[in-house]
């Protein structure tokens, strides 16, 4: 079965197959209809919508829902994210599973209602206070906004970590052919460790207050190593890439513009392919490296070389590996010439 | 005579998430003991344990999950309505507590505690008022008297520079609401059995699924007052009370609670299926990407032309984006969209470069003229009071569009008859009975439109063909 779906739609779908609980959340362009579409469909089907007084309060009803064990959701788009991040650090540091999603737009301050991806340190690095990550995922088309929305259900239930979908206002706004899910996914079990206000749980703890300097450091280094253990989900994807000399690489709607460059530039003989992470954190480190280790690289991006750092940060150093980086910011969406131009300079130019 | 202290049932004998002593985090004289054995006693003697969260904030109550047997929830600082929203949203019938002091509350957390007391969230709030900021050294709260020193009121409080004492319980007693909502003190044993009714009452709102209930506790904070307990209990008393008058400013909990309006219970099934088909995408090599661009103002349907395009497209297992683009500032502004179709997934869903261009007003044909793609056609409604100068490789249609769908009797469709134009050259690339199958559809909310929309893609059509070569 497939719809004609919007992107802000796909997620309000997949949030639904994976069996999402709860929605709350506060208007924001462009990831408004994600708020809109959950208000009309969570009710239908006996769940809960509340539009919250501001992100702030999203936030923490999602803390207070996923204590409960429940699957719960927001969405917003860059300044109402930045509102949410204390409320993020609190989760990891309660090992709460719950989605965030992020339609970015052009920042920083009020910015723009425009695409962009000047986002991706705050959602890749942590963005909130103290050492932790969300599991990002990036998707880069409207079957990608339903699907990973799933599977960000899934890691983050898995591995008792907020979620978060980083995509950007192309992507929410942009109309594509969704397949839709087989069926819904099953409810995991978490009796073990929400508050259900149950016997079972009552003796259950949701808290990431430590105060014996020792337990906050034991604490520390257990997230630490849940965030190492998270490489195995690690989701990237190629395109072209067997004899490619020039490897472009970009997430979410940077890829889909970087694709199009591909396929021109095999058009005109250069031997060009696609890396795409769809896992942002866990980064695909080791595909990554496999396809890009000596070739050259060119990193297309709507930010300021956030991504960029994070392929230089990742390449092995042994191997000589070029990298350069196109990007446009602002709003712009970045075009396939840009990526081109770039492609044609860098193959001329780099030996 | 020995003398047994019985704790009350409702908060653990013995604090075994602290260090397993039985003395509490709290300095001597201090009303959060006192309030908090008042709330377990009543969680016991209700039988509802088992089924009671209990959100702690941030500040001196910080770790009441060392003391509450039930099911504990530490929230962030100002966050703890917020967090019981969270909660009682999603665990029905639950009994939920959100405890807070008055900085917690009144301060950072105000909008948060007022925006939940308005919406009658299913909890009970309760609020220690010892007038200042505990936990981190005895600062103004918001609920600071005048005239009170306090670590960051060293000349005393001047109402003039920081406003006056916040009234929580009056505040609230403005809203609509709010099922309870009263003001006790525990600063003597005459007051705590008053407390204790109160705390009593709003436990059982909650058991009942009433609505939300809210109580205000007066507390002596001699550690930050540097008094001793006898001269804190009199300050309460004395001095708080003249500010903060104790009683019950609302009380409706012998009504009947807010009954949700019932909605229409579908399944998820249901939901999807209702509307859309659509088939797989078949990958076609030969079918080149095509690359349309449709702009105008907001309101002339340029969007909707540039969603039939690519309905029909995805009907004809075409792989497909349609993208819009508004003027954000203001509604009804400039809009355009861009539709790609292609044999294979699509890359970018943007059209920088459109095979086809259509302009439906002044701004868009200047805006977009100079970027059709080479070997394109620009298509502009003839009316336009502009004669486009585009490059040489591209073929320009002035079409008249307003006219032909106003002559119809429809005139706000003059994007159908771009539709129709665009088929009638070969522009589109899929099967005409496509193209209308994806016109009618798209009228499928208001079917008297589509056969007058089929009469002006039909004239469109003749127009092409009788006026161009």
């Amino acid at each position: 079965m497939r719809k004609f779906t919007k992107g802000n739609d796909a997620v309000v779908i997949g949030a639904l197959y994976a069996g999402c609980d709860v929605y709350f959340g506060y208007p924001i362009t462009p990831a408004s209809e994600i708020a809109e579409g959950a208000a009309e469909l969570f009710p239908q089907l006996g769940k809960e919508y509340l539009q919250a007084e501001c992100e702030t309060a999203s936030i923490n009803m999602l803390y207070g829902a996923a204590s409960g064990g429940k699957l719960a959701m927001t969405a917003s788009s860059g300044p109402g994210i930045s509102l949410m991040q204390e409320g993020i650090s609190y989760m990891a540091g309660a090992q709460l599973p719950a989605l965030i999603v992020n339609i970015m737009r052009a920042g920083p301050g009020l910015g723009n209602i425009g695409p962009e991806q000047g986002d991706y340190n705050q959602a890749v690095k942590g963005g909130g206070h103290g050492n932790y990550h969300a599991i990002v995922l990036a998707p880069a088309s409207v079957q990608e906004m339903c699907d990973l929305t799933i599977k960000a259900f899934e890691l983050a239930f898995k591995y008792r970590n907020p979620a978060m979908i980083l995509a950007d206002a192309t992507l929410g706004q942009v109309k594509e052919s969704l397949k839709l899910p087989e069926k819904e996914s099953e409810k995991p079990d978490t009796t073990t460790w929400s508050v259900q206000g149950d016997a079972k749980t009552r003796r259950n703890l949701i808290s990431s207050i430590y105060l014996d300097l020792e337990l906050m450091e034991k604490h520390n280094e257990m997230l630490q190593a849940k965030y190492a253990s998270m490489e195995k989900e690690a989701m990237s994807e190629t395109y072209l890439i067997e004899d490619a000399e020039l490897i472009i690489t970009g997430y979410g709607t940077s890829a889909r513009v970087a694709r199009s460059a591909v396929d021109q530039l095999r058009k005109e003989g250069v031997k060009a392919g696609l890396f795409r992470p769809i896992s942002l954190m866990p980064f695909p480190t080791r595909e990554l490296n496999r396809v890009m280790l000596g070739k050259k690289v060119l990193v297309a991006e709507m930010s300021n070389g956030q991504y960029r750092d994070d392929v230089l940060l990742h390449l092995e150093r042994e191997v000589r590996t070029p990298v350069r980086l196109v990007n446009r910011m602002g709003g712009i969406l970045i075009q396939v010439e840009d990526v081109l131009k770039a492609a044609r300079r860098m193959m001329k130019e780099v030996q | 005579m020995a003398i047994s202290v019985k704790k009350a049932t409702g908060l653990y004998e013995k604090f075994e998430r602290k260090d397993g002593t039985k003395t509490t985090t709290y300095c001597a004289g201090c009303g959060h003991g006192i309030i908090q054995k008042l709330i377990g006693e009543a969680m016991a003697e209700l039988g509802i344990q088992d089924r009671t969260v209990f959100v702690s904030p941030v500040g001196c109550a910080a770790f009441c999950f060392y003391y509450f047997d039930c099911g504990n929830v530490a929230g962030p600082h100002g966050r703890a309505s917020a967090v019981a929203t969270g909660i009682t949203r999603s665990l029905k019938d639950k009994v939920v507590i959100a405890y807070q002091g008055d900085g917690d509350m009144g301060a950072i957390g105000f909008n948060n505690a007022f925006q939940a007391a308005n919406r009658g969230e299913h909890f009970a709030a309760f609020c220690v008022n010892n007038s200042l900021f505990a936990m981190t050294g005895g600062q103004m709260a918001p609920t600071t008297l005048p005239g009170q020193k306090t670590t960051t009121t060293p000349f005393g409080r001047d109402v003039a520079n920081t406003g006056f004492p916040l009234h929580m319980c009056e505040v609230f007693a403005q809203l609509e609401a709010p099922v309870y909502i009263e003001r006790v003190s525990v600063a003597d044993t005459k007051r705590i059995m008053q407390a204790k009714k109160a705390v009593r009452k709003a436990l059982e709102i909650q058991r009942d699924g009433k609505g939300y209930a809210f109580v205000e506790f007066l507390s002596p904070c001699p550690t930050n007052w540097r008094m001793d307990a006898i001269k804190s209990a009199e300050f309460v008393t004395n001095e708080m009370e003249k500010v903060f008058p104790l009683g019950c400013l609302r009380d409706r909990s012998a009504e009947p609670g807010l009954q949700r309006k019932p909605i229409e219970q579908k399944t998820l099934k249901e939901l999807m299926g209702t509307t859309g088909h659509g088939i797989d995408p078949v990958p076609d090599p030969k079918f080149g990407e095509k690359r349309f661009k449709f702009s105008g103002f907001g309101g002339q349907g340029v969007l909707s032309l540039g969603l039939v395009v690519a309905e029909a497209a995805g009907n004809d297992g075409k792989y497909v984006s349609w993208l819009p683009s508004y003027g954000p500032e203001q509604r009804g502004g400039s809009a355009s969209c861009s539709v790609v179709m292609s044999g294979q997934p699509v890359g970018s869903p943007t059209v920088d470069r459109p095979d086809v261009l259509v302009c439906m007003n002044q701004p868009a044909l200047e805006k977009f003229i100079s970027t059709v793609s080479q070997g394109g056609v620009l298509i502009y409604d003839k009316s336009l009071p502009v004669k486009p100068e585009a490059r040489g490789d591209v073929r320009v249609i002035a079409f008249p569009a307003m006219k032909i769908a106003g002559d119809n009797g429809v005139p706000k469709a003059a994007n159908t008859a771009f539709l129709g134009c665009m088929s009638a050259l070969g522009l589109i690339g899929l099967p005409e009975e496509q193209v209308i199958e994806a016109l009618a559809e798209s009228f499928s909310s208001k079917p008297a439109l589509v056969e007058k929309n089929k009469k002006v893609f039909e004239a469109a059509k003749a127009w092409v063909t009788s006026n161009i070569k």
